[in-house]
């Protein structure tokens, strides 16, 4: 495994990292996480005591080798994980000020605005406009008007819209695996979340694909608050505004995404920059 | 003689033993499907001739031994309307439940027992609860309403076993994904899981619905009339019923025209092989066009 | 707006009610029997039941042949059905070429669909005559035809779970077996079936236990002579089943008198006979998923 840091990184980082994230970090705060541990009914604590502020209109990247909880932390954020056999649960999530974890808190509401792409693209089986409106249809909006502006604002912000324009209604496994995970994309889009969680959204697709979805993504920054998880460290020095390191349900180190990749403060996160282990 | 050529004899007499078992097998599944075939091209050869629309459509006349087999045709419909009013709705209710809400505890295992036993309890026993609960106890008398409520308890075993599997066979990640759009748990089954499960449930609802237009037993106390020279009027009237009418005259009527026998039995095959091609046909059609 | 509704809740109960609706409904079929049936032991004593005299006319209700020809009807559709089920599932799940098995399923399938009342027609006009004939007894009608018919019932059952079975067994045992030499055949007997014997045996079980439960081939084959039976002689002479009984004399009682009740007695000793039977092929199945789930997790 190549590295994306570059030649003259320092050998060790100085000293131990303070995993406790300095209260307001950042001017504009989107989610700000707070003690937060998850554990699962197999025993495996999934993540442990993790602190972390996430800023809005930026991307921020969680990275680390897999089994460390960056998933977990996704899905506890949109509380998907409610699906889950979470068995332990500590710790607040603030979206704007506003604790998600709380068992009163409208989760359906939750979801419509932190919108989420999985690792593998799963389009419903149903025609590309009606996987565009579904989310709008479960919410109530009746309007066609309405749809016919949210399935074209969200393919065009998807960079799909020259593609598929003219098969509107065309079944959507009918398109190739990059266009299926851009429609995605947009199906979250067409929601106009606030907040975009992406699970590893490039696996699966080759590199022109995933350069599509990656400005994409640059682009949606400006309107969205992204947190993703990549698949590799490269994608991760890529994209990333901030970038977090999870290893084994903790977070090792948190910082600017320039800064991070270049000079690693935790020799751990070194390693596995310069691909020593993971 | 050297080692290669022991081993090629050993080899020839496993062989032999193979062939030999194969053999076996290939005499006992035809033992098997053989008499099926016969069965079917027997009634078929036998009946056909007796099938008239007269003999669709006209009363029995003559101690049943002349005219037609109309009450027992209506009355079997009807029977298989009703069950599947009762069954369909519990059935695939319950296979959600199972399916999709339950949690693995001790609940739902009791639940999963509750099944295998509905599914093994003999038919006539169905006849007897049918007797005690719904003919005596709740008064319906021998009724429709009581031989479908029989059927369809009877039913229920086969339409929840096979809805469940069909709905288990949706691919998981479209819930997460519907739950994850905003979807409620109900919305994604109802928009989601049900569509994509229609067929495999259908198939299933069918079969079980085909075991139930071709059952005797339980139809024996709750509803079935030896003979009614009309049609029932309401649920509340009792009916005659194709199974019961080929029981009644293959061994209650003597001098029973054979022709008229295998007439019926003709009725019967058709009416429950229609369904099983039915539902044949729309698991295949469903395969071909599934997207995942 | 709001999709979590009243409706949502509503439906979401009734999706539940119709869950446990299965365990209502086999607590309501043992209440009635129980209802039903209980007041034979005020009114019979029990070693009267234990009689072998059945003739409720003259107030005998010993159901000690009933019992006895619902078990040799079994056991001798078990004889027919058993090597035949497992050699027919072995032969479609191991050997059969693609085609082959496209043909023998449906049909498998069909047999299982066929009405019971028709294969008792089937059998009053030409089984019993054959069986006469073939074997020079003066009637046909004899516990023998019943267990033909009844074996050929409890076939499908037999197959379908013991294919389902054989399927179950992983490929690399197969593969592993003929890697040190084995043949195919070898295979079968010593790998593959042994695998899948649990799986087997609950398809042997569930189709001996239809075939106990069977009612209206029985009551048209066997002759109905309530006599128990003494050996393997008796099979070729007509018995009488607990089924067939309760069937033919129900609708002829009086509701509420003895024979009434002794006729419900019976439906209890066959609702707990399937009872057992499902049961125990349940905890065999529900013992295997556990193995399996330990090993996967």
């Amino acid at each position: 495994m190549t590295t994306a840091a570059s030649p003259n990184t320092p050998a060790a980082g100085p000293g131990q990292m303070e995993s406790q994230a300095p209260n307001d970090q950042f001017e504009d705060t989107k989610i700000r996480i707070q003690g937060l541990s998850v554990g699962y009914s197999d025993g495996t604590e999934s993540l442990q005591d993790i602190s972390l502020d996430i800023p809005a209109n930026q991307i921020t990247v969680l990275f680390g080798p897999s089994g460390g909880g960056k998933s977990t932390l996704l899905r506890t954020i949109n509380r998907l994980n409610d699906l889950a056999d979470v068995v332990s649960l500590e710790g607040r999530v603030l979206i704007d000020g506003v604790d998600v974890l709380d068992p009163k808190l409208d989760v359906i509401e939750l979801r419509r605005r932190v919108g989420m792409v999985f690792a593998r693209p799963v389009v419903l089986p149903m025609s590309i406009r009606q996987n565009l409106t579904y989310g709008l249809e479960l919410s109530g909006e009746k309007d066609p008007g309405q749809f016919e502006e949210a399935v074209e604002r969200s393919l065009k912000a998807s960079a799909l819209w020259e593609e598929v324009y003219d098969r509107l209604d065309d079944p959507a496994v009918s398109l190739s695996g990059g266009q299926q995970q851009r429609l995605c994309l947009a199906r979250v889009l067409a929601l106009e979340p606030d907040v975009i969680l992406l699970d590893e959204p490039t696996s699966g697709l080759d590199p022109i694909s995933t350069g599509k979805v990656e400005s994409s993504l640059q682009k949606l920054k400006q309107e969205y608050t992204i947190v993703l998880v990549p698949h590799s460290v490269q994608q991760a020095a890529r994209v990333a505004d901030y970038a977090a390191f999870f290893l084994n349900g903790q977070l090792v180190e948190f910082g600017m995404g320039k800064e991070l990749f270049v000079h690693p403060q935790d020799s751990r996160t070194e390693d596995y920059i310069e691909g020593r282990f993971g | 003689m050297d080692k290669t050529l022991k081993l090629g004899t050993s080899s020839t007499a496993k062989r032999r033993v193979q062939r030999l078992g194969y053999g076996l097998m290939t005499l006992a599944a035809l033992v098997t499907v053989l008499p099926i075939v016969l069965i079917v091209v027997h009634i078929y050869s036998q009946g056909l001739p007796a099938i008239s629309w007269e003999f669709l459509t006209a009363f029995p006349s003559d101690g049943m031994r002349a005219g037609g087999i109309l009450p027992a045709l209506v009355g079997t419909i009807w029977l298989t309307i009703g069950t599947a009013i009762v069954s369909v709705p519990l059935g695939i209710g319950a296979a959600v439940y199972l399916a999709e809400y339950a949690a693995d505890n001790r609940w739902t295992r009791a639940i999963r027992i509750a099944i295998i036993n509905l599914a093994g309890i003999p038919s006539v026993v169905y006849g007897l609860f049918g007797l005690g609960l719904f003919v005596l106890f709740l008064q319906f008398g021998t009724s429709i309403i009581a031989g479908s409520l029989t059927l369809a308890i009877m039913t229920l075993p086969v339409i929840i076993s096979t809805t469940e599997e069909a709905l288990r066979a949706v691919p998981n990640s479209f819930r997460v994904v519907s739950i994850s759009l905003g979807g409620t748990q109900w919305q994604t089954i109802r928009r989601i899981v049900l569509p994509q499960a229609l067929p495999g449930m259908l198939t299933g609802v069918i079969l079980g619905l085909e075991r139930a237009a071709g059952e005797t037993a339980p139809i024996l106390f709750t509803v079935a009339a030896f003979f009614l020279p009309r049609l029932p009027s309401s649920i509340f009237d009792s009916t005659m019923a194709l199974p019961y009418h080929l029981f009644v005259i293959s061994t209650q009527v003597p001098g029973m025209p054979v022709k008229i026998q295998y007439g019926t039995a003709v009725v019967l095959l058709s009416f429950v092989l229609g369904m099983n091609i039915i539902a044949t046909i729309i698991r295949s059609r469903a395969r071909a066009r599934r997207q995942w | 707006m709001r999709p979590i509704g009243w409706s949502e809740v509503i439906i979401t109960a009734l999706i539940k009610v119709a869950g446990y609706s299965a365990i209502i409904f086999v607590t309501l079929i043992f209440t009635f029997l129980l209802r039903e049936g209980a007041p034979t032991l005020f009114e019979v004593p029990l070693e009267a039941l234990a009689q072998t005299r059945w003739y409720p006319i003259e107030d005998y209700y010993g159901i000690l042949p009933l019992i006895g020809g619902s078990l040799i009807v079994t056991f001798g559709a078990a004889l027919f059905a058993v090597p035949l089920g497992i050699a027919t599932a072995v032969y479609i799940a191991e050997i059969a070429p693609r085609w082959a098995r496209e043909i023998l399923k449906p049909l498998v399938e069909i047999l299982g669909g066929l009405p019971s009342v028709m294969l008792g027609f089937i059998g009053i006009l030409i089984i019993v005559p054959f069986v006469r004939e073939a074997l020079d007894i003066p009637t046909g009608l004899t516990a023998f035809t019943g267990a033909l018919i009844l074996g050929g019932m409890a076939i499908p059952t037999i197959v379908s779970v013991s294919e389902d079975a054989l399927d179950a067994v992983p490929k690399t045992y197969r593969d592993a077996s003929l890697a040190m030499g084995a043949t195919p055949w070898q295979t079968i007997w010593r790998v593959t079936l042994p695998a899948a014997r649990s799986g087997v045996l609950t398809g042997v079980m569930l189709g001996v236990g239809r075939a106990i439960g069977e009612t209206m081939t029985v009551m048209m084959v066997t002759g109905n002579a309530p006599v128990l039976p003494t050996g393997l002689r008796s099979l070729f002479s007509p018995v009488r089943t607990m089924t067939a009984t309760i069937a033919a004399e129900m609708g002829e009682v009086a509701n509420g008198s003895v024979h009434y009740h002794v006729l419900f007695f019976i439906g209890i000793v066959l609702f707990l006979i399937s009872l057992i039977v499902n049961l125990t092929a349940a905890s065999v199945v529900f013992k295997q998923r556990k193995r399996s789930e330990r090993i996967l997790s």
